[in-house]
């Protein structure tokens, strides 16, 4: 209570903050949504269906209401850390809004919570649904599901730093805000290239990806579908057994891309300049692959014997193994029905995640690093107390603020964990589900297991619980500071 | 343009900002890293932690695709090495900051034999500056153009002037010589002014005139325009050694105050000419007793910001006709601008306005070029001369025809060598030197006057 009067209190004496620059960015996005919502609504008036005019009407609010807000310039360029992470929850709070506004209008998903839900679930690129049956959605509908993975996966602001004339030194605050990773470093000097490169190679390969499945003979929507979830490490499937029902080749192209889509897009910068030598250098990559091969084939030996022959076990292992590092969430099998062992190496590899500077989710494996390697200075220090020693990664010296970051991060991301674990129980669902629910959603993935495992789906879960959970989602794609920063009170006090 | 600077100190600051604002790609190159961070969020720019002089940084900070490379380290020799690895690494053109007077005398062996497009000494830039105030000690400013046959001077209208409450076409009308007001500095508000702009006393105002023609005005005006007889200089470093041997050609007698006895005995070896005095300037009874009130101008030189503050405030009680103040930190800019210094100095800054109107030149070679560069009043307005060359858009097209932007003003045309005020009819002309002053900053081209 304390805290929303807090908020209240600081609205009515008006913000220290540049709230004008905060509008000209929320306005931005919401503009830019506006244009995204048009190709599903052409996909709708292309298959004839009702629910088309629902995505024009949310089409047009968005462009009205970000119209407004962009209409006037800001009024300084005033640009910090404050302004920038608040803006950029602000944006993914609207972005969810109106993202959530089609399913509810068009009544495909009639409670407007769960419409949320499913939105919230499809920027943050969790793909944790409220469906039972998700092949009942129009195909507009499920266009927009694996459509927002794809916005939300890269990022929207960083779309919108690509294309959107925004001016000022300080805005790579936004790029910072909305890219995962510990330190988030640029390709080339301006943040506007740098977001152009990033969406380029992006797009450029999920174009291929959906190639690729449509030449070996995948449904043309099918394959856009699972491409465009795929590239954003989203994991709505289209199918209510998501990937299980398809060809064997297509199930090893989307393990293959999914783990491709896991690693730094700064590695495939370096490609592009022909600095291939280089990325051998990248501890993270080389960690991040030997996770993937040291867990696949883990899994595969313990989930031998469920299988026919070994080459079925492999391959739904790594399929596994990619979907859940990644944080996609794609399932071709019930692993909630794999041994004991099996399911523990997936939970853990949840919380480990992909690459930093990649879409996908989790605590990221650069993050884990550090921490070992902290630790082991840890270890070291206890026996020689004066000794000194740097922690380095890829050869470069880690700034202490990148360990202190980290360590806030893994600080913040427990408590936030306990908590909302805490407020699920309330539901009064077994301690798996619980768990694995807040596990899935914090980190992104989408499935957990038992109730909310590949099979079943977060619908169960009573209203409250879901609003924790959206929150979760949030708060685990911005990287968690953003989200904490918007409820605040020390941010939004003027005093302090 | 693709630049790199390496060294991120106070005039590695000003030069990032400054041309990452102007579009072009900066990468900054610095060994610590806490300030590479800092100026690398602040700014649209890519900061390198390492040491700039190293073959692999350079590359990784792309110096291989790169036109232009700035040395601004704390040391000469490493600038001077920057330059020449990067020379060897790539065609960028190169500019290096080198402060040690020995290396000064032989900027241009080391220009030409390192293929150097540029050595730029702070210290002499700054001496420079201050000379030419003291010759003009009215002006609170002076930026010259064309080779000198041009100059801006600033001033501040005093209090019960002729032309306080005048509109400024009633001013040309009573004073009969080649000048026009381009610029007006109201209480830290700039403007452009028109015809019908009327003056106050306490506006600062930029004139565009030639010296024989700023002479007549500030007679009509009862100001005095006769240089300074003497000066006192307080703090004996490299800009004082600069600044006494130029004052002696100028035939200006020089006082120095030095703290340090070793350092008064190298500058009284070197300016044989000149009183060293062996001392604490900012003692007043000292400063009194080397008769502070017969001096006519006073330069504050110390290595303390705070200190020539506080002197150049005594000393304007007491010296009659200028007093100079030197100030390295930009920090303390608002405060400073409160308190009526008279003129100020910044070296760092004449340093990085030095080096950003050699970027923007370099910038464009086709259509027209900008030959000088000044920031005025703390970088709201700036003053540029461009070269009109053939296939100028601009060319033969009466002035009054032309759609110009906002706050932009043509002030002046050098042609053969003459001063030229604009009027409606003028025509600009292939081959003139033009000069415009205008609240838009960051002017490229000599087509970019024109409104959009």
């Amino acid at each position: 209570m304390k805290h929303s009067s807090a908020i209240a209190d600081s609205i009515k004496r008006g913000f220290d903050m540049n709230h004008s620059m905060i509008r000209y960015v929320v306005g931005a996005v919401l503009c830019f949504e506006s244009i995204f919502l048009c190709l599903p609504m052409l996909i709708g008036f292309v298959c004839g269906e009702k629910s088309a005019f629902a995505f024009m009407i949310c089409a047009v609010l968005c462009l009205v209401f970000g119209g407004a807000m962009v209409l006037r310039k800001p009024k300084s360029n005033v640009f910090y850390a404050t302004e920038g992470f608040v803006s950029v929850s602000i944006s993914w709070i609207a972005l969810s809004l109106f993202g959530a506004l089609p399913f509810w209008i068009s009544r495909e998903i009639p409670r407007f919570e769960d419409a949320l839900f499913e939105a919230i679930s499809g920027f943050t690129t969790t793909g944790a649904t409220i469906l039972d049956d998700v092949e009942a959605l129009s195909r507009c509908c499920i266009f927009w599901r694996s459509f927002t993975h794809w916005i939300g996966g890269m990022g929207v602001l960083v779309f919108v730093l690509a294309v959107f004339p925004l001016r000022g030194g300080n805005i790579m605050f936004l790029m910072k805000a909305e890219s995962p990773g510990p330190s988030v470093e640029k390709l080339v000097p301006r943040v506007k290239n740098t977001a152009l490169i990033l969406y380029g190679v992006y797009t450029a390969m999920t174009v291929l990806e959906i190639l690729l499945l449509w030449i070996t003979g995948m449904h043309f929507f099918d394959a856009v579908n699972l491409g465009l979830a795929t590239a954003g490490t989203g994991g709505f499937g289209i199918l209510n057994d998501s990937a299980a029902s398809y060809a064997s080749v297509h199930q090893v192209i989307l393990t293959v891309f999914m783990i491709l889509f896991g690693v730094n897009f700064n590695i495939y910068y370096l490609i592009l300049v022909k600095r291939a030598k280089d990325i051998w250098h990248s501890e993270e990559l080389k960690t991040y692959f030997g996770i993937i091969l040291a867990s696949g084939l883990l899994i595969a030996y313990n989930i031998r014997h469920i299988f026919p022959n070994p080459l079925e076990a492999l391959k739904h292992s790594f399929f596994q193994v990619g979907s859940i590092i990644t944080t996609t969430g794609f399932s071709t099998a019930d692993f909630n029905e794999w041994p004991l062992f099996s399911c523990s190496i997936l939970v853990l590899l949840m919380f480990c995640g992909a690459c930093a500077g990649s879409t996908g989710g989790g605590m990221k494996v650069s993050r884990i690093i550090i921490m070992v390697k902290t630790a082991v200075k840890e270890v070291f220090t206890i026996k020689h107390p004066h000794g000194i020693k740097t922690l380095k990664i890829d050869g470069r010296v880690v700034e202490h603020e990148t360990v202190r970051s980290v360590n806030t991060f893994v600080v913040i991301y427990a408590l936030l964990f306990a908590g909302s674990a805490l407020l699920v129980s309330l539901d009064n669902f077994d301690f798996t589900t619980t768990f694995t629910a807040v596990a899935a959603t914090i980190n992104n993935i989408g499935p957990g297991l038992s109730k909310v495992g590949p099979m079943g789906n977060f619908s169960i879960f009573s209203p409250f619980s879901k609003v924790v959970l959206m929150f979760d989602m949030l708060a685990g794609r911005l990287e968690l500071m953003p989200m904490i920063v918007l409820f605040s009170p020390l941010i939004w006090s003027k005093d302090r | 343009m693709q630049i790199v600077i390496v060294g991120c100190g106070k005039v590695g600051t000003a030069l990032a900002r400054s041309l990452s604002q102007e579009d072009n790609n900066i990468c900054i190159v610095d060994v610590k890293s806490d300030v590479v961070h800092q100026l690398a969020t602040e700014n649209d720019i890519m900061g390198l932690v390492g040491n700039g002089a190293s073959y692999s940084v350079l590359k990784e900070a792309g110096i291989e695709t790169a036109d232009l490379l700035i040395a601004v380290t704390e040391s000469d020799e490493l600038n001077l090495l920057c330059c020449v690895i990067a020379r060897k690494a790539s065609k960028c053109q190169t500019i290096a900051r080198v402060r040690n007077p020995m290396y000064s005398q032989e900027k241009r062996f080391l220009q030409r034999e390192l293929g150097l497009s540029m050595i730029i000494n702070p210290e002499q830039t700054a001496a420079a500056e201050i000379a030419s105030l003291l010759g003009f000690p009215s002006a609170l400013g002076i930026d010259s153009f064309a080779g000198g046959k041009v100059e801006m001077i600033r001033f501040r209208i005093p209090a019960e002037s002729k032309l306080n409450d005048m509109a400024l076409k009633d001013v040309n009308a009573m004073i009969k010589c080649d000048f026009l007001v381009c610029a007006v500095d109201r209480a830290g508000q700039v403007e452009i002014p028109g015809g019908n702009f009327v003056l106050k006393s306490g506006d600062v105002i930029s004139l565009v005139t030639s010296r024989k023609s700023a002479k007549f005005f500030f007679e009509k005006i009862d100001m005095n325009t006769n240089r300074a007889r003497n000066t006192m200089i307080v703090g004996g470093g490299k800009i004082t050694l600069y600044l006494a041997k130029m004052l002696d050609n100028l035939g200006i007698a020089v006082k120095i105050i030095e703290k340090n006895p070793d350092r008064c005995r190298e500058l009284s070896e070197e300016l044989p000419s000149a009183t060293v005095v062996n001392g604490d300037g900012s003692d007043e009874a000292f400063l009194r007793e080397e008769r502070l009130d017969t001096m006519d101008s006073f330069v504050a030189l110390t290595n303390l910001d705070e200190e020539n503050i506080l002197l150049a405030l005594l000393a304007k009680k007491k010296v009659s006709r200028k007093v100079v103040t030197k100030i390295n930190r930009e920090q303390l800019n608002e405060v400073i601008h409160n308190l009526e210094l008279d003129s100020v100095v910044y070296p760092k800054l004449l340093t990085a306005q030095k080096i950003l109107r050699y970027s923007r030149a370099t910038k464009n070679s086709i259509g027209s070029n900008v030959k000088t560069l000044y920031r005025l009043y703390d970088d709201k307005a700036e003053a540029l001369e461009f070269a009109i060359t053939e296939n100028s858009k601009i060319t033969g097209i009466p002035l009054r025809q032309m759609k110009l932007k906002k706050g932009l003003l043509i002030s002046a045309i050098t042609r053969n060598d003459k001063l030229l005020i604009p009027d409606g009819q003028t025509e600009i002309l292939p081959g003139d030197s033009m000069i415009v002053v205008t609240t838009h900053l960051g002017l490229q081209d000599a087509q970019n006057i024109l409104a959009e």
